[in-house]
């Protein structure tokens, strides 16, 4: 753990396979995690209007809840999926998508967390999610 | 409700071959390798292979949550396809997804979705995925989809410059 916070969590989502395969990077300013999905032909799931697949941002979503858990715990291991809500408000552009993620609480085992996706403007999100998830167990002997 | 909104109609080869043509060209689909097996009245089943690169726990080799939620997301696209008696477009209003344990590492995973309900407006999803049985599930999806949701937007309609 004595890797710097950004190294540590830039580590951490390059070790997940799918999130190669998203093309998600990670960026963070103090401790406020900003996740950016760049735009990329295979991420679209209407090809007509064209629009990005709503599962793509909601995966988006889910990925940053998990990394901004692991950062609020310091740890390299991310939490647990136990449930997703999903609203959609606008349809994904085909440009680069960025999420942020708010912890609402931490508990000793559950943590809810609250996200919201954009693209040309903070104020104008295309998706939002709410989500609770299991923490990793302490490693620390007790 | 509406006449042409009952659910259970047009489920015939054509609309498995046009669900399956959807795929094809939906490049997300493509991506996950995401293969259509069965369409009944208002019903959809749907397969994901497993593959190495969508894996979210390098640790396990369990696949991503998120791969469940696009794969979820788009076989109840199917049911709300195979509860209609014309081609719709459909745009997901909202999705919930329960993850009650992880997939198997190594195995495809199998899912079937039923859309129960279907308004003049909006189509009600529920969607179990699976890799042996429903009765064993990975995850469960419950979502609203609104029906022919372009709205008479053209294609390429989200090429243009947003509205300030």
């Amino acid at each position: 753990m004595s890797a710097p916070p950004k190294a540590r969590l830039t580590n951490a989502l390059a070790r997940v396979p799918y999130a190669q395969f998203l093309g998600v990077r990670a960026e963070l300013h103090g401790d406020e995690l900003t996740l950016v999905l760049p735009y990329a032909e295979h991420l679209i799931g209407n090809p007509m209007l064209p629009a990005l697949h709503g599962g793509v941002v909601g995966a988006l979503m889910e990925l940053t809840a998990l990394t901004q858990l692991a950062v609020a715990a310091r740890s390299e291991k991310f939490p647990k999926t136990i449930d997703i809500g999903v609203d959609y408000l606008r349809s994904g552009r085909p440009v680069d998508t960025f999420a942020r993620a708010r912890v609402v609480k931490i508990g000793r085992r559950i943590a809810n967390v609250q996200v919201e996706a954009w693209q040309d403007a903070r104020d104008k999100p295309i998706a939002a999610m709410h989500g609770h998830f299991l923490m990793p167990e302490d490693e620390s002997p007790s | 409700m509406s006449e042409q909104n009952q659910p259970g109609y047009g489920v015939g080869a054509e609309s498995l071959e046009r669900v399956r043509s959807m795929l094809a060209f939906t490049p997300q689909a493509r991506a996950l390798g995401i293969e259509l097996i069965r369409l009944e009245p208002a019903r959809c089943w749907g397969k994901a292979p497993y593959k190495p690169e969508l894996i979210g726990d390098p640790d396990t080799g369990v696949i991503a949550g998120g791969v469940l939620t696009t794969f979820l997301d788009q076989i109840s696209g199917g049911a709300v396809f195979a509860a209609m008696n014309k081609p719709v477009v459909t745009a997901t209003i909202d999705l919930r997804i329960d993850y009650m344990r992880p997939a198997t590492p190594g195995q495809d995973i199998l899912a079937e979705a039923h859309c129960y309900k279907i308004g003049r407006s909006v189509a009600f999803v529920r969607a179990v995925a699976y890799e042996q049985s429903p009765d064993d599930p990975i995850a469960h999806a419950v979502g609203a989809f609104m029906i022919n949701s372009d709205g008479g937007r053209k294609p390429g309609a989200n090429l243009k410059e947003p509205r300030p």
